[in-house]
């Protein structure tokens, strides 16, 4: 009975029996594998494009025999990219050499690591809450949105409300998270009485919200007072998650880190240990057996958006109390939608807290990184954008492959040819 | 047309799943391939029909070896193979499915539907295969899409018909047309290789059988063989086919049902005042062609499904229309019809989904937290008891065969305090071995003195383990007799007869 499976398993071809080790035993390498493609390829992009390379090659075809030359210089050029883009993100051995010889200037040095680090911070938070909503098999797109309603809900209780630190500073964050779960519920409330999809609803439900923030910036006692742009009052000194090594240190981590520390090791232990994250699990691999088992499906669609936008809201409010200490008008839309590129770390991460925390540290390098590349050769930060795109392309795909096409770990997924054989 | 396969070798890594296996299928022959999942059947039909490659050994035919390198070739040599889950078109007609990649065509490669039908219409005759070739294929029964198959492999002109498990999703009715088709097939000169591992059917049609089990021909037996006999060359042990049951003390009803009424997913009434209770001690079968409103009676019953008029009581406690988890904190005990899409999640452990329904009790639970050591005593234990067959707990519940799969749901259902245990086709798709242990299980609850509710749409089974059997036909029961009733009484009732005998 249990030589089964091994019995209508034909022997993978070599190919396959490699890509499997790879790409379902271990998503590490696949992952890693991933990285040095998308550097590869970026690198071939910085050749293909930058001046000072085309230039040597342009010159080598007018005058043979300088080949090596021109090679040169390419490799030069992603060389110094790339020097620039990990020294601006995590730390410049040279600054660290200086620092530990002199014992002065660890401010600067330590700069890099912390711009990657505060980047990184509502990064890590939303993409969990996207992550724990896509194993339940719901979609929230509408994350970003959830994240702007609770930077609102933040900014409000930090500015209009005054109290002492103790007080202040968990009621600013408890409001960013009630701002994002109530958000969220609306979708979650939709689908579950009315069959309403959700990626459609929390889709439009982002520019609802993005029309919300104009509102409450202009039309509101939240605006600046004395101010007509659509800018918001700053939150109170007591509101603010401050920077770790103080002000002066220039050094923008704040305490911020713990919160998301926090959201990665409770989510580990909610989607393991706890009885809501188990029927969570149940419902996303299988919904009709959960409702067999006596789940409510309403219910968990319900929670699960109070959950995941409750996550969102509350790296809404971090990125405020953290960064700015107030909103604007653009806050977190365009570029800074941090809700979209919690989706693509989700995936990155397999949905896994522990591996949705790496990918946001990577994201968060490679663009922090991407700014000092641009700053010091000129290369567009669009570059680290690409990359960002590859890796997720190269690591995504077998998620999506194996998703679309239902296959199932190791030796199961070789029983497509002979399915329906003798089971 | 002879097909021998001579010393065929299939080894997958380590593992040999056909170890020199020896075959001849005469002209006109209907050879039965028996053998548990998992024997190597499979292997071996898809070495035939050019699908996988032997290691060792060769195909003849009519004495000249082939070799096929794909199922195209295999199709050339006139071999026709119907699959056990159809490959047919839903969408399209009958003549549409059967000329499908070798259409009929006139000037400007328009389709030839009139020539097309003409083809379909000239084959059923031929061999009495009676379909309607503008007929659309998803609106057919299960019965007449397999026809279908079986015309489209005549119409490449096939001369060995190989039929992969072809009753598994047949009524009683359609395997007795079934065979009667295989019959006057093979009186026209087919050969015919049919793979099952049901002993009934086997002794019924088959000229020979020969019995594989771990990859190796065991033996060749003509169909006089008894079924004990057949059953301990298939399994390797004795097998006890017939069902010990102790007589018991009836108890009080524990799951009663009055005039249930419950619509389907098109809004008809299927169930259609049901009148019926099962009491402690006993295990009332329920049979019937499927399709009659079991599947959802038993929705109903496990609060799947609405129920629109009437009453469902588990031990005198009014459970209709109560939430799943209501009904499953009442003491219903439940295994599903369709055991991977409601009753196991695959991705997931043995251990969590032997927990699947009671993750909140004590003590896999407290306060919200699962207590994963509870979780994981609780399966050691299951696994031994139950004798499920898994490299481990932490195995997913995809790995498991069919049969254990089967024992996992049965393990958690057994495993908690139940009022009545009920089960849709508990034994559907599993080979003889796990029949016999889920069957024996099944009574040990019964000889416990809990109440049993079984709904099956085999037979056997149904005659097997009720002590009464009611019979379902359009939604109504046609009456409630002894198991002791001849089959052709119940035959009738299952027929929609209100004749039979009651009691």
């Amino acid at each position: 009975m249990t030589d089964l499976a091994t019995e209508t398993t034909p022997p993978p071809p070599r190919l396959r029996r490699i890509w499997h080790r790879y790409s379902s035993t271990s998503p590490i390498v696949l992952t890693l594998l991933a990285l040095i493609l998308g550097f590869a390829i970026g690198a071939i992009i910085i050749m293909l494009t930058s001046p000072a390379v085309l230039d040597s090659w342009r010159h080598t075809s007018h005058h043979l025999g300088d080949i090596g030359g021109s090679i040169k210089v390419s490799f030069d050029n992603v060389a110094a990219a790339y020097r620039a883009m990990i020294t601006g993100s995590v730390i410049d051995p040279k600054l660290l050499f200086h620092s530990i010889g002199t014992g002065r200037g660890w401010d600067q040095t330590m700069t890099p690591i912390s711009e990657t680090l505060t980047y990184a911070t509502p990064l890590v938070i939303i993409s969990i809450g996207v992550g724990i909503a896509f194993q339940t098999g719901i979609f929230n797109i509408g994350a970003n949105g959830q994240a702007v309603i609770g930077g609102i809900a933040g900014t409000t209780v930090g500015s209009l409300i005054h109290c002492p630190t103790v007080l202040h500073l968990p009621l600013t964050i408890l409001a960013g998270i009630a701002g994002g779960a109530v958000c969220g519920l609306v979708p979650g409330v939709l689908k579950a009485y009315t069959g309403a999809h959700e990626v459609i609803v929390t889709l439009m439900f982002n520019y609802v919200c993005y029309a919300f923030l104009i509102y409450t910036l202009i039309s509101t006692p939240l605006q600046q007072p004395g101010q007509g742009n659509d800018l918001s009052r700053t939150i109170d000194s007591t509101a603010i998650l401050s920077p770790i090594f103080g002000v002066k240190s220039g050094l923008r981590v704040s305490y911020g880190i713990f919160v998301a520390a926090a959201v990665v090791v409770l989510a580990v232990w909610f989607l393991k240990r706890s009885s809501l994250g188990f029927d969570f699990r149940i419902t996303g691999a299988n919904p009709n057996a959960a409702r067999a088992s006596g789940i409510n499906p309403k219910w968990i669609v319900i929670a699960v958006f109070a959950v995941s936008g409750g996550l969102a809201g509350l790296a809404g409010g971090v990125q405020m109390m953290s960064t700015t200490h107030y909103i604007d008008g653009g806050f977190l839309i365009g570029n800074a939608g941090i809700g979209f590129t919690a989706i693509t770390i989700a995936l990155l991460g397999r949905l896994q807290p522990i591996g949705i925390m790496w990918g946001s540290l990577l994201f968060a390098a490679l663009n922090v990184g991407g700014r000092a590349m641009q700053a010091a050769t000129g290369i567009p930060l669009d570059l680290a954008t690409i990359i960002q795109s590859i890796i997720v392309l190269f690591v995504a795909s077998p998620v999506l492959i194996k998703e679309i096409y239902r296959l199932r770990e190791g030796a199961q997924s070789f029983q497509m040819a002979t399915k329906g054989w003798s089971s | 047309m002879r097909v021998e396969l001579k010393g065929i070798t299939k080894r997958f890594g380590s593992f040999t799943a056909n170890d020199q296996i020896d075959l001849v299928v005469e002209p006109g022959q209907i050879h039965c391939l028996l053998g548990e999942n998992g024997a190597g059947k499979s292997t071996l039909m898809n070495v035939l029909f050019g699908l996988l490659h032997a290691d060792e050994g060769e195909v003849l035919i009519d004495g000249s070896p082939v070799k096929f390198s794909n199922s195209g070739e295999a199709v050339r040599h006139g071999i026709g193979m119907v699959h056990q889950h159809f490959m047919l078109v839903p969408v399209f007609t009958v003549a549409e499915n059967v000329v499908l990649g070798f259409e009929p065509t006139k000037s400007f490669n328009r389709l030839d539907y009139k020539k097309a039908d003409a083809q379909i219409v000239e084959l059923s005759q031929k061999f009495g295969l009676e379909v309607d070739p503008d007929a659309v294929v998803e609106n057919l029964p299960i019965g007449l899409q397999q026809r279908v198959e079986i015309l489209k492999a005549l119409s490449h002109d096939a001369e060995l018909l190989i039929l992969d498990e072809p009753t598994a999703v047949l009524t009683p009715q359609e395997i007795d047309s079934l065979m009667a088709i295989m019959r006057s097939l093979a009186a026209d000169g087919k050969s015919i290789l049919f793979i099952t591992h049901k002993l009934k059917e086997v002794r019924a049609v088959a000229d020979v059988i020969t019995v594989i089990r771990q990859g190796r021909v065991i033996d060749t037996v003509p169909p006089t063989e008894t079924e004990n006999q057949l059953a301990t060359l298939m399994v390797g042990r004795e097998v006890n086919l017939t069902v010990h049951k102790e007589a018991t003390q009836l108890g009080e009803p524990v799951l009663e049902l009055r005039d249930l009424v419950v619509r389907d997913d098109r809004g008809l009434a299927v169930v259609n005042g049901v009148t019926l209770s099962v009491h402690a001690g006993e295990i009332v079968a329920l049979a019937g062609v499927q399709g009659n409103g079991q599947t959802e009676l038993a929705e109903a019953i496990s609060g799947m499904r609405p129920v629109e008029s009437g009453t469902v009581t588990l031990r005198g406690v009014d459970i209709t229309n109560r939430s799943p988890r209501a009904i499953l904190d009442a003491g219903l005990g439940h295994v599903p019809e369709d055991r991977q899409r409601d009753g196991l999640v695959l991705s997931m452990s043995v251990a969590d989904n032997l927990v699947l329904n009671t993750p909140r009790r004590a003590p896999f639970a407290s306060r919200g937290t699962r207590n994963l050591k509870a979780v994981e005593e609780n399966a050691t234990q299951l696994v031994q008891r139950f004798d499920i067959r898994t490299t481990g707990i932490d195995a997913t519940a995809g790995s498991l065969s069919g049969g254990n799969q089967q024992k996992v749901i049965v393990a958690r259902e057994l495993s908690r305090p139940l009022s009545c245990f009920m089960a849709s086709q508990p034994t559907r798709g599993l080979d003889v071995g796990s029949i016999e242990y889920v069957h024996r299980q099944i009574v040990n609850q019964r000889n416990e003195g809990l109440g049993v509710f079984i709904i099956s749409s085999e037979l056997d089974e149904v005659v097997a383990l009720g002590d009464r059997i009611a019979v379902i036909h359009s939604g109504k029961i046609t009456g409630v007799v002894a198991p002791t009733t001849s089959r052709e009484d119940i035959g009738l009732l299952m027929a929609g007869s209100t004749m039979g005998a009651h009691d």
